[in-house]
């Protein structure tokens, strides 16, 4: 084994998001030794970019419990979310909300000095009979104000971060134990083992596989490249969310808050269409919902611009005021981005690739596991949280600010499942002597590579490959070209080339393994969606427009090795109360 | 278009030097940012932090046209060629257009900046009127990407005693949080030649902050609070 720089920690938490930063506070709370790797210095995660808010039925503006939020949850995911994991977040919502609160959230206000609630999409009263104010929000800059207040009480904490490392490989023995990851410091290149107890991946979520995304640069899947190549399975990939609102061209996010705050859709026509595909919620329908009724007027000629190729978000008529106090970040965004004063004009928007809802695959606990039929073979010393993990609670569609209040429940969750773990199991393992091996030969290729494709030409066909047969709407031959198409892309990736060779700050070699990174979750993804013969939430296939409860209600995982697909039943069975059982799914 | 560059990496390079870029651009290339990723996808070599490309993670902040500024909200249309970028000033440069921001982080872990307040925590949250919450406008927006501290000539002279604009906008951020219990301790955190009072309402900061804030504000309601305090 090569001569390697080791450290030893109780818990290694692989990103600093909210879910990441959720987790190792609690940790650092615990008094436990905990290192944190991020790409980027913490506040700078993708986190910072969630807008509208995050859901949990206080009840500050109307009646509210968790029982509509988990009813509106599950009938939000098509079905496919775990009923069980559905009803866990939403009955700890409250508490996670409070909790930031507690640490300093600057949360807006009602007029009485509680959270300000605004509406969101799939968000109802009363199983479904109307909008509900369950989102809290900070204006229309939630995300930015949660990551930096998690980042803040991590300070309080001190908990000990690693700034710009990257996480290259998870190490596991030959029991099929996690024991750590092997990380390289970006500004020395620098490759050190961090071994750990307990190693939690938060590496969000790995938007970049499509070439029109509401995602940051950063969001390369990083942690379902190392679980996948270290023989952890990917669940339920062929889900992903389209947001309905991204600027057109830009891909920039604009908030569904818009139209919690009363915003609309518009076709060329002025056309609110909306009110033809969910009369009850409209505008708020759920987002698999909205974005496919946008790109069927599209599709049918009723799109806005030159081309028919957007669709308007109306909100002018919400007036300048509440405008600048409660969505003072998209006037910003909607005058840089599109050009357009939206206390005056629509903004031009389209349904942009926005959130992955598959993942590595947990349990409630955080506790990563393969499956065996029925059963979940837990992989000892590994744990996922938030965008990267499916736990499932988004099931086939995510609504809109449960995200925000996953990374929070189950951040927390798996870290006081490490806290019981490492009572138990003290001691370190012993490393096996291959541990930095498969890093140090990812390295070694692209430091000797004299020949090959560059990165960014092998990333720009697996991006527009995504886009182009496996959008919106998805059609049969061209799953199968894709999944033809996305093989070779495989291929090519092994053999691209950098010319720089740099130990300092290479950012050319940090977008090489990132891109091995998006290959793996592109692969899983086109596969699985090939493979799923129904429509369900976000996988809308043209051959098989219904949903299909007798041979779908199960969830995909694809293995790398063979790139197997395996399947295993949703689990419908919650906590405490009653099931609520699959019904045709309306708005 | 035509850019010059800053360039160095310590590996190779014995000093600075700055490198001339003629590029094609696309019709959808409308951010600096977006030139840049051209650039990049031409000559790998060329290193940057960035990541959200809307203004909001504050990764790639840097000097452009001699003026601090987010690469991804500064709008090619709007600047003058050949577009001069060089690193943010005033901090050791790491390569190229990455600088160590260590000295910044300090300074802004140097204020405490989390909430303070020792009272057990009620069941549900603590109340705060509208108006109360509304003094965290224009503060708590901050993205720390310290645009404003490295246009600062006191950040400049003293980054290691002067806390800098960054730093101080979130001092008064807690400050001026009802919820907040640490006022006098913030207050005596801050009174001393250097930390607060090196700041001499350049307004720098204000002109460059990507986000419209205005630290020298800040500073000045800090300043009258201490002023208060005596008297």
């Amino acid at each position: 084994m090569v001569a390697i720089a080791k450290r030893q920690f109780d818990a290694v938490v692989v990103g600093a998001g909210g879910s990441g930063m959720r987790a190792a506070l609690h940790l650092a709370e615990a008094n436990l030794k905990v290192a944190v790797l991020s790409k980027v210095f913490p506040t700078r995660s993708h986190t910072v970019a969630a807008q509208g808010g995050v859901a949990a039925s206080l009840g500050n503006d109307g009646d509210d419990n968790w029982h509509w939020h988990m009813f509106d949850t599950v009938k939000g995911s098509d079905y496919l979310g775990d009923q069980d994991a559905i009803e866990f977040m939403c009955r700890k919502a409250n508490e996670a909300v409070y909790e930031l609160e507690h640490f300093g959230m600057p949360f807006d206000r009602t007029p009485d000095g509680r959270i300000y609630q605004r509406p969101f999409g799939g968000q109802t009263r009363n199983y479904g009979e109307g909008p509900i104010k369950r989102s809290c929000a900070a204006a229309d800059r939630t995300g930015h104000a949660m990551l930096h207040t998690l980042y803040q009480r991590n300070v309080r904490a001190r908990t000990q971060f690693f700034v710009e490392w990257m996480a290259l490989d998870l190490i596991r023995d030959q029991d099929g134990d996690v024991l750590g990851v092997v990380a390289m410091e970006m500004e020395t290149g620098e490759v050190m083992i961090l071994q750990a107890k307990a190693t939690l991946l938060a590496t969000g979520g790995a938007g970049r596989i499509y070439s029109a995304s509401t995602n940051a640069f950063i969001n390369t899947g990083d942690g379902l490249g190392m679980a996948a190549r270290a023989g952890v399975p990917l669940e339920d990939m062929e889900f992903w969310q389209f947001h309905p609102t991204g600027v057109a061209g830009a891909g920039v996010l604009i908030t569904e808050g818009v139209r919690g705050e009363g915003g609309f859709l518009l076709n060329k026509d002025g056309e609110r269409f909306m009110e033809r595909y969910a009369p009850t919620v409209k505008d708020l329908a759920s987002r698999d919902v909205v974005s496919r009724a946008m790109a069927t007027e599209i599709k049918e000629g009723r799109g806005a611009g030159k081309d028919g190729e957007y669709i308007l978000l109306k909100l002018d008529h919400l007036g300048a005021e509440v405008i600048d106090k409660r969505l003072p970040g998209i006037r910003e965004i909607a005058m840089k981005f599109a050009s357009v004063d939206c206390t005056k004009d629509p903004i031009p928007v389209v349904p942009t690739c926005h959130y992955q809802m598959g993942g590595v695959p947990t349990n409630m606990h955080g506790q990563v596991y393969v499956p065996d039929g029925t059963n979940e073979n837990i992989v000892r010393g590994l744990y996922a949280a938030g965008e990267c993990s499916c736990v499932s609670v988004h099931g086939a569609n995510r609504l809109g600010t449960n995200s925000l209040l996953d990374l929070l429940v189950f951040g927390k969750s798996a870290a006081e499942q490490v806290i019981r773990d490492i009572a138990v199991d003290k001691a370190f393992k012993d490393l096996p002597n291959d541990a930095a091996d498969r890093s140090l030969a990812r390295l070694a290729r692209l430091d000797s590579a004299t020949s090959g494709e560059s990165v960014a030409e092998v990333g720009a066909e697996m991006r527009r490959t995504m886009q182009l047969h496996c959008g919106v709407f998805r059609f049969p031959d061209s799953l199968a070209e894709g999944v033809r198409k996305m093989l070779a892309v495989v291929e090519r990736a092994k053999h691209t080339i950098i010319k720089d060779k740099s130990k300092v700050f290479n950012t050319a070699r940090l977008e090489a393994l990132e891109l091995d990174n998006l290959v793996e979750t592109a692969v899983s993804t086109m596969i699985s969606a090939a493979a799923r013969t129904e429509s369900r939430g976000a996988h809308d296939r043209s051959d098989h427009p219904d949903r299909d409860d007798v041979n779908w209600m199960k969830h995909t995982f694809w293995f790398k090795e063979g790139d197997r697909l395996q399947y295993k039943p949703v689990k419908l069975k919650p906590l405490t109360v009653e099931s609520f059982q699959p019904k045709p799914r309306v708005y | 278009m035509k850019f010059s560059i800053y360039r160095f990496n310590p590996d190779v390079d014995a000093k600075p030097r700055m490198q001339d870029y003629d590029i094609a651009l696309e019709p959808t290339d409308r951010m600096l940012l977006d030139a840049l990723i051209r650039i990049k996808e031409q000559d790998d070599t060329l290193a940057l932090r960035r990541s959200c490309r809307e203004g909001v993670c504050g990764s790639d902040a840097m000097n452009i046209n001699g003026k601090n500024g987010l690469a991804c909200i500064s709008k090619l249309a709007d600047l003058k060629e050949p577009v001069m970028i060089r690193p943010l000033p005033g901090l050791p440069v790491i390569r190229d257009l990455i600088v160590d921001m260590s000295q910044f982080f300090k300074q802004y872990h140097s204020i405490k900046p989390y909430l303070q307040n020792d009272t057990p925590a009620p069941e549900k949250e603590r109340l705060q009127s509208p108006a109360d919450r509304d003094e965290l406008n224009g503060l708590y927006e901050c993205i720390l990407c310290a645009c404003c501290s490295t246009a600062c000539p006191s950040f400049w002279w003293n980054p290691d005693k002067f806390v800098g604009p960054a730093g101080l906008l979130q001092a008064y951020r807690f400050i001026a949080d009802t919820r907040d219990q640490a006022i006098n301790e913030r207050l005596d955190n801050l009174e001393d030649p250097y930390r607060l009072f090196r700041c001499h309402s350049i307004m720098n900061c204000v002109d460059v902050c990507p986000k419209g804030l205005n630290p020298t504000r800040a500073i000045g309601k800090i300043k009258d609070l201490m002023v208060k305090r005596a008297v």
